[in-house]
């Protein structure tokens, strides 16, 4: 990456600095000088807004723990402290409570693109699995997040979740005791959560880095899926990409304040402003939106065992997307079949997503069994098997035939989303 | 260069120079709660209103210890040897030049209400103790008089005074 | 590509129809409390002064009996966006409750007047005494309620509630729930200690009807019936589970106004910085 820098320190303070720590030409090269491909289109900004999610929720976490109590007999009124009597706690928790909804759907996004695409091909297929292992990591730390409120469906979420882990034969319930640092849900669970809630998001924030670090050395895909052939079909990132991304983050700060101001309590469940009672479980437990897909598939199955490495494999499958996708064309725009699957795998999460929230019986169970089949047979039949059968259409040789072609194949910077919802 | 080109970079630079300012404006804005959010929080402040102590138990001579704002308060029943000793000195020489009518209310002068927290580095001083038979804080040797007056040590300022009345003859408000 | 479109579309009619019919089965057996309007909802609401300080009428002469109400303090009365008392009224309230403190000199608890400071006392010293007194059931703290109750929206309306930003679901149900005694049906049998009640999940619930006519005297000249009681009730408890409402709105607004702003002046720079790159590819 430091190839393609062109900073030339000016002053002499600058250059004796250079000499013995070379951050900025190193930032330069990085976020000045990248180059990136001039056709990319408004779903490659999701990474630049990934990145502002994971900085605001580190910097509204960071405040709010100055004020949270992890202890179970003052959790739930530390936060309704926060609420009520800290200046703008009212602001910073329900910028966090959102924003972590907002952080899911932005990764989402990001993936889905990353799908369409064929971002995860050779040689992006390390890029991909950090990507992955992202997913995973914010898995963790958004659950364990809320569980730190410790209202009714943070302590049954707690006990399900751990509770997974007693599928895992002969240890199973040792673990589950481990975990718990007890016999049962309770104040060193609390405590041990709050502390990994803490920890998690700065090791999200090292795996970020990791993830841009191989990112700059492949380059970015684009919708063409052709690398970029010349210096005439990249952009410098900045002001080129910068300032895309900054319009789009702050449109993206527009729903996020929306939620917010108006709507914040739309995404979470009204019992979890139920004090915890660990003798009383609620009627329906439901996990948060972003992980009811998952938590369809881990009910679809019959069997606790199956049920978790069901939903264990549902993410894990992810990292051999890249092995599993047999098609050597990259991005779905030259891919006709591969096109419609996709639009059908997102319909299947999303029906997933919708069937997590509904109760486990009757019809929902049987829709919820199709949906989970189908998602692991996109992966593990359809994609594979689409690679060889499927007539690309034809390639353009490069970015700047694409473009000459008919503009920007599906991925032409669209008209901006002006006029919201005001 | 002709006026169509050097009227372009302008409207172009005006268009930057604003949504920098924009943006910077709500990044100020941002980091505003961010800021508010560690100053005492409203049930801090309420639990900081005024509270009243009665004088009438606190017998000549003695110092009692009461909590506001989570700082301690002194209320010392002086004697009338105190009072004489706080009024005889030349307030000219102190380090902080205040006499010992101004440190007390009027017509109550046996009772010295102080903030009890040494003005040098805030440890709270031991009664009745040090040189000046007032306040002594043994944390870096500041001796202060019958008035809670500076008279030797690092301490640079008296014990201030916290702000009370008197709602009865033998009650006080502070705060 | 007619063959790969077919396999859209019947894809979408089997995610579309597949699941409709047990939601429309289990959609019947819960009764959606009535959707009232209420002076607060939308971008621009706020709380009606009047209609709270009835409401904490209510609260005091009826539900604090047996509700506790400890999250919220005597001082919250008299601050902006409430119900508009003045410091030296919610200081005479507080100090009609006695507030246990201590211990003294001698190492004793005891009772003392309440102040500003202090949140509204409990009306059960601890959750078993609860229990001994209310035939074994905890009577919910109320500070909260307002939003730790709900019912399902179902779709689409869901989805139609992000736009229109209706969020009252909780204080509809607890209005539905105060009106809502009725006989039980013809052979519905109650547990004893229980009272029939409509919209309360399962029917039976354990708090007997609490508000009949003229129960509580009005000073305003609003109509003292459990209609009115109801939701005055209502509004003041959601003032209490959310007492910054306002100013999250006011706020809410100059924030929404300064992105949109933002967000246009950031999209002619980017045209501007990028109108060299399109068209010369």
């Amino acid at each position: 990456m430091s190839g393609h820098s062109t900073y030339q320190p000016q002053s002499r303070f600058m250059q004796w600095f250079e000499r013995r720590l070379p951050i900025v030409s190193f930032m330069h090269a990085s976020f000045v000088a990248y180059p990136t491909p001039r056709n990319l289109n408004y779903w490659w900004t999701f990474g630049g807004i990934l990145s502002l999610m994971l900085a605001i929720q580190i910097v509204t976490g960071i405040v709010l723990a100055m004020h949270y109590t992890p202890h179970v007999d003052h959790a739930f009124v530390s936060v309704e402290t926060i609420m009520r009597d800290v200046n703008y706690g009212w602001l910073l928790r329900y910028l966090h409570a959102n924003g972590a909804s907002m952080f899911f759907l932005a990764a989402y996004i990001h993936m889905f693109r990353g799908m369409y695409y064929g971002s995860y091909k050779d040689p992006r297929e390390v890029l991909w699995i950090l990507g992955v292992i992202l997913l995973f990591l914010m898995i963790a730390t958004g659950f364990m997040g809320y569980v730190l409120p410790w209202g009714q469906m943070s302590f049954w979420a707690a006990k399900v979740i751990t509770s997974l882990f007693g599928a895992i034969p002969v240890v199973g319930d040792s673990i589950v005791t481990w975990l718990w640092g007890g016999y049962s849900v309770g104040n060193p669970t609390l405590n041990r959560f709050y502390s990994l809630h803490y920890l998690l998001p700065f090791v999200i924030a090292g795996v970020v880095i990791l993830h841009v670090w191989a990112l700059h050395e492949v380059g970015q895909n684009n919708p063409t899926g052709v690398e970029p052939k010349s210096d005439k079909e990249t952009v410098p990132f900045t002001p080129y990409a910068t300032v895309k991304d900054s319009f789009l983050m702050v449109v993206f700060l527009i729903l996020l304040a929306w939620f917010v101001f108006y709507l914040p309590n739309y995404l979470g469940h009204a019992d979890n402003y139920i004090p915890a009672n660990p003798l009383v479980t609620p009627a329906h437990i439901v996990p948060e939106w972003y992980y009811l897909p998952f938590y369809a598939i881990l009910r679809a199955i019959p069997s606790k065992l199956g049920g978790v490495i069901a939903l264990g494999a549902s993410i894990v499958i992810l990292a051999f997307l890249p092995w599993l996708d047999t098609s050597r064309v990259r991005s779905a725009a030259y891919r006709p079949l591969y096109r419609q699957f996709f639009w059908i795998f997102v319909l299947v999460c999303i029906g997933l997503g919708w069937l997590g929230a509904k109760p486990a019986e009757g019809g929902y169970v049987i829709a919820a069994r199709f949906l989970t089949a189908w998602y692991f047979l996109h992966f593990l039949v359809i994609l594979p098997i689409l690679g060889l059968i499927e007539k690309p259409k034809p390639l353009p040789n490069s970015i700047s035939e694409a473009v000459l072609r008919e503009g920007v194949p599906i991925g032409a910077p669209a008209p901006a989303p002006s006029g919201t919802k005001h | 260069m002709t006026t169509m080109s050097s009227a372009e970079p302008t409207r172009r630079d005006f268009l930057y120079i604003a949504t920098g300012v924009v943006g910077a404006v709500g990044a100020a804005a941002a980091v505003w709660p961010l800021i508010a959010q560690m100053n005492p929080d409203a049930s801090t402040i309420a639990a900081g209103a005024p509270i009243e102590v009665d004088l009438a138990p606190i017998a000549e001579g003695q110092v009692i210890k009461v909590v506001w704002r989570g700082n301690p308060i002194f209320i010392s029943h002086r004697t009338q040897k105190e009072i004489e000793e706080a009024r005889a000195v030349d307030v000219g020489s102190l380090p902080d030049p205040q006499s010992d009518q101004q440190r007390v209310k009027q017509g109550h002068d046996q009772w010295l209400v102080l903030v009890g927290i040494c003005t040098h580095l805030g440890c709270v001083p031991l009664t009745r103790q040090g040189d000046y038979n007032g306040f002594f804080c043994p944390c870096h040797g500041s001796h202060y008089d019958t008035s809670g007056r500076i008279r030797r040590g690092p301490a640079p300022a008296n014990l201030p005074l916290p702000p009370y009345e008197f709602v009865a003859d033998s009650k006080i408000r502070i705060g | 590509m007619s063959p790969s479109r077919h396999i859209l579309a019947a894809a979408l009619a089997v995610a579309l129809t597949a699941p409709l019919g047990p939601s429309a089965a289990i959609a019947a057996e819960a009764i959606a409390p009535p959707a009232l309007s209420w002076s607060w909802s939308g971008p621009f609401g706020k709380f009606d002064r009047a209609q709270l300080q009835r409401g904490l009428r209510v609260y005091r002469e009826v539900c604090q009996n047996c509700h506790g109400l400890t999250l919220v303090s005597f001082r919250n009365l008299a601050e902006p966006g409430g119900p508009g008392f003045t410091t030296a009224q919610a200081a005479a309230i507080a100090k009609e409750y006695k507030i246990k403190d201590g211990p003294n000199d001698q190492g004793e608890m005891f009772e003392r007047d309440g102040r500003l400071a202090d949140r509204f006392p409990a009306p059960w010293p601890n959750e078993n005494a609860a229990r001994a007194q209310h035939n074994g059931t905890v009577p919910p703290d109320l500070s909260v309620i307002a939003k730790a109750r709900t019912y399902e929206r179902g779709f689409p309306w869901f989805l139609i509630d992000i736009f229109t930003q209706y969020q009252e679901q909780g204080v509809d149900y607890l209005v539905a729930l105060l009106k809502g005694y009725t006989d039980p049906p013809q052979g519905v049998e109650l547990p004893p200690g229980t009272s029939y009640n409509t919209y309360f999940p399962g029917h039976a619930i354990s708090m007997p009807p609490p508000l009949q006519d003229e129960l509580v005297p009005y000073t305003d000249g609003a109509p003292q019936t459990i209609d009115q009681y109801a939701k005055d009730v209502a509004a003041f408890l959601a003032w209490a589970a959310e007492p910054h409402m306002e100013a999250r709105k006011r706020i809410g607004f100059q924030v929404m106004i300064f992105l949109i702003v933002f967000a246009g002046l950031l999209y002619f720079t980017k045209k501007k910085v990028w109108a060299d790159v399109h068209g010369h590819a």
